[in-house]
């Protein structure tokens, strides 16, 4: 090779080191064996899933936990097509990453190639962006690009597809160092006027509450949304993805608000007279019914992407921005606020209303979630699926930092938990990662297992086994006459047994006696460990909004 | 209501496919869509028109801009910009009929571009109004094929508004 030639494979694995990528994961393929040879020897760690969509599910759970871009690698066809959930998945909850695909070399596109997928056609919809490269010289500003545009303005996940022919060929490569994107230029700091204009209303205001989400995560701005509730005395709630943005135990916080919210959260909100949304975006499992959300409040409304203000609900004080940035600038002006009267409100509701349950009937989830709510002297990450028991962790689990509870949220991708948890916990290998799964979520990628005891992922793996699609029983129960159509397992596999197949410890919890002692067990090793609890079959996720109602329209506990 | 929105776009290929992708994805209702390449070849207008209530219409602006290849989005009021769309049909044309259709034609300005022994192809290029009419005026005809480009505008520079599209 003369000097100074690269080729296309060494180019991308010199720009995932200059982006400071020190993981990947991924699965190789025909389409991508050129890249995979330069990778042998390479310094960047790289984690082989046992599925394309574990290494997108795992890029995305590692990028929530750092606030790193995750970067995911398939081959092309089947690989690059079972990376779409996953980017589905990351787009949804905007988070950011880079997928790198193999396609078949450019003189064969089109052909219906073996292994060929229109991965760039299929993308579109499900990433911020995509790019198709055809020429070799592209390749290293596509890269560098699909970086930047992954982890600024709203973060989301950017798909490279690169043919096995310009992974190969060679060209004299000079590192990039400018990225000129002509159209994209998101706005970071709020137009003063709106400021003053948002300061006037929190001044005014009687009964405002925060209403904050992932947004709050993505831009890292906790520090100035405490220093800003602290100051303002300005009751917070926060939506599944908001979790950590303000420590859940704090006298100010509501928890969770919407379908399954805390009942004071949302009678807090339906009562207000100022709603302050700070990187949220008014989901209809937030506001099921936007007519009946906050009738009587203004609304403040801060969001980096200008297409989220007015979506769904009329904003009157819409503040186009980084949300950091924002708080940044309201803080700089703000004036200490005293509200007893809202406070008193509020606690009253808090006081009348707490979350709760039936504390017979067999093991309860709740109090499982009390327990691992209680662990002590851990930094712990909780990473869910999707279902009940999702909505059990997000209600019974205090989160109190930022990045340490990860779940799929926009786009509910049953199977999400187990994978993030392990890129999660590669991303953060000194901290305790804990799965809250489902014993149908689990099944999903199951196969992951095999990750997990590969490189010694030591993930905590703890199944809500009720033998349902918990969730949708609860909907068949309560909206479907209990006619439970096909959402009773009539198998499941013994979990433990299962793991033992993969050389992973577990047991089975079968009573409220054994929780305790199983959760010491599980965490006092430093490899992976299962527990099959096996909790009361049908009990439900309590309070709850149904689909499409106002958010105080809640049903008696069910 | 019907808005026309002119899309100034980076020009590459796929870049139509992520422009058209969004109205599938979000569920918006385009009545045509029409792209050519700018006096700047590395730019590409796409001129849309979109139906639906003022929300929807403001969502599909704001999306369209969100596009990283979107460079910019223009909002052109019928009455601040000049419209046109070419059309060309051909109809059945009886012997007798011809001195009818060729009167029809020129008193629209519309050329006639083919004629066979059963029919003729006819040209025209024309606001939405002009277009309408002709398309009334030849009622009578039978269309065996029609072929529409969809709208392409720009804002008017000047400031007769209204009446310099009318007088075109």
């Amino acid at each position: 090779m003369s000097s100074g030639m690269k080729k296309g494979s060494e180019i991308i694995i010199e720009v995932l080191q200059e982006e400071g990528v020190d993981v990947l994961f991924g699965f190789p393929g025909g389409s991508v064996i050129p890249l995979y040879d330069a990778l042998y020897d390479c310094p960047i760690r790289h984690i082989l899933t046992r599925h394309e969509q574990g290494a997108a599910h795992a890029a995305d759970g590692y990028a929530r936990v750092t606030g790193k871009v995750g970067v995911c690698i398939a081959t092309s066809g089947p690989g690059a097509t079972n990376l779409v959930t996953g980017l589905a998945n990351a787009y949804m909850d905007s988070v950011p990453m880079v997928a790198i695909t193999g396609q078949v070399p450019t003189s064969m596109i089109g052909n219906d190639s073996f292994q060929e997928a229109d991965i760039y056609g299929i993308s579109i919809p499900v990433t911020k962006y995509n790019y198709l490269v055809k020429d070799i010289h592209d390749l290293g500003r596509v890269l560098k690009e699909a970086f930047y545009l992954a982890r600024t303005g709203r973060p989301g996940p950017v798909l490279v597809d690169v043919p096995r022919d310009i992974q190969v060929a060679q060209i004299k490569y000079k590192p990039i160092k400018e990225i000129y994107l002509p159209s994209y230029h998101p706005i970071i700091k709020g137009h003063p006027k709106q400021i003053e204009t948002a300061l006037k209303a929190i001044k005014e205001a009687e009964r405002p509450v925060a209403y904050v989400g992932g947004g709050i995560i993505s831009s890292g701005a906790t520090e100035e949304l405490q220093a800003f509730i602290r100051t303002t005395n300005i009751p917070i709630t926060n939506t599944l993805l908001g979790k950590g943005s303000f420590p859940e135990d704090h006298p100010l916080a509501l928890g969770m608000l919407g379908m399954h919210g805390s009942r004071y959260a949302n009678y807090s909100i339906y009562n207000s007279d100022l709603i302050l949304a700070l990187g949220v975006r008014f989901d209809d499992r937030v506001a099921g019914d936007v007519a009946k959300f906050a009738p009587k409040a203004k609304v403040i409304h801060v969001d980096i992407d200008p297409a989220e203000i007015g979506k769904r609900v009329n904003v009157d004080i819409p503040i186009v921005g980084d949300v950091k940035t924002v708080l940044g600038q309201l803080l700089a002006k703000v004036k200490p606020i005293e509200r007893k009267k809202w406070l008193d409100q509020i606690a009253h509701w808090k006081k009348e209303h707490p979350l709760r349950y039936q504390k017979e009937g067999g093991l309860k989830p709740q109090y499982i979630l009390e327990c691992v709510n209680n662990i002590k002297n851990r930094d712990v990450i909780i990473s869910t699926d999707v279902g009940q028991h999702q909505m059990w962790a997000a209600q019974y689990i205090q989160t109190k930092s930022a990045r340490s509870f990860i779940s799929s949220g926009g786009l509910g991708t049953m199977g999400y938990g187990f994978p993030a948890a392990i890129g999660a916990q590669v991303g953060c290998p000194d901290k305790t990662v804990i799965l809250i799964s489902g014993d149908g979520s689990f099944q999903m990628n199951i196969q992951e297992l095999a990750t997990a005891r590969c490189y010694n992922i030591p993930v905590k793996i703890f199944i809500f086994n009720n033998g349902y699609l918990g969730m949708v029983r609860q909907w068949q129960e309560l909206f479907w006459n209990k006619r439970y159509s096909h959402t009773h397992f009539e198998f499941n596999p013994e979990f433990v047994k299962v793991a033992e197949g993969y050389e992973i410890k577990g047991r089975v919890v079968r009573s409220t006696e054994e929780v305790l002692p199983a959760i010491d067990a599980a965490l006092s090793v430093k490899e992976p460990f299962l527990l099959d609890f096996r909790i009361a079959p049908e009990e439900n996720v309590s309070p709850m909004v149904p689909p499409g109602k106002g958010i105080c329209e809640i049903l008696e506990e069910c | 209501m019907r808005q026309v929105i002119s899309v100034l776009v980076r020009n590459h290929p796929g870049v139509l496919s992520h422009v058209a992708g969004l109205f599938t994805r979000r569920a918006y209702n385009i009545e045509s869509i029409a792209a050519g390449v700018t006096e700047r070849p590395e730019v590409t207008r796409i001129t849309l028109v979109v139906s639906g209530d003022e929300s929807v219409l403001e969502q599909v602006t704001k999306q369209l801009r969100k596009l990283i290849d979107v460079i910019g989005v223009i909002d052109l009021k019928y009455s601040q910009s000049v419209t046109r769309e070419l059309i060309l049909m051909t109809i059945y044309l009886p012997a007798e009929k011809r001195v009818e259709l060729i009167q029809v034609a020129n008193s629209f300005g519309a050329a006639i571009v083919d004629i066979s022994d059963q029919t003729a192809t006819l040209e025209f290029s024309g606001n939405e109004r002009r277009i309408n009419t002709l398309l009334m005026a030849l009622a009578p005809f039978k269309i065996k094929e029609l072929a529409r480009t969809g709208l392409i505008a720009l804002p008017l520079e000047s400031s007769f508004g209204d009446s310099r599209e009318f007088l075109a």
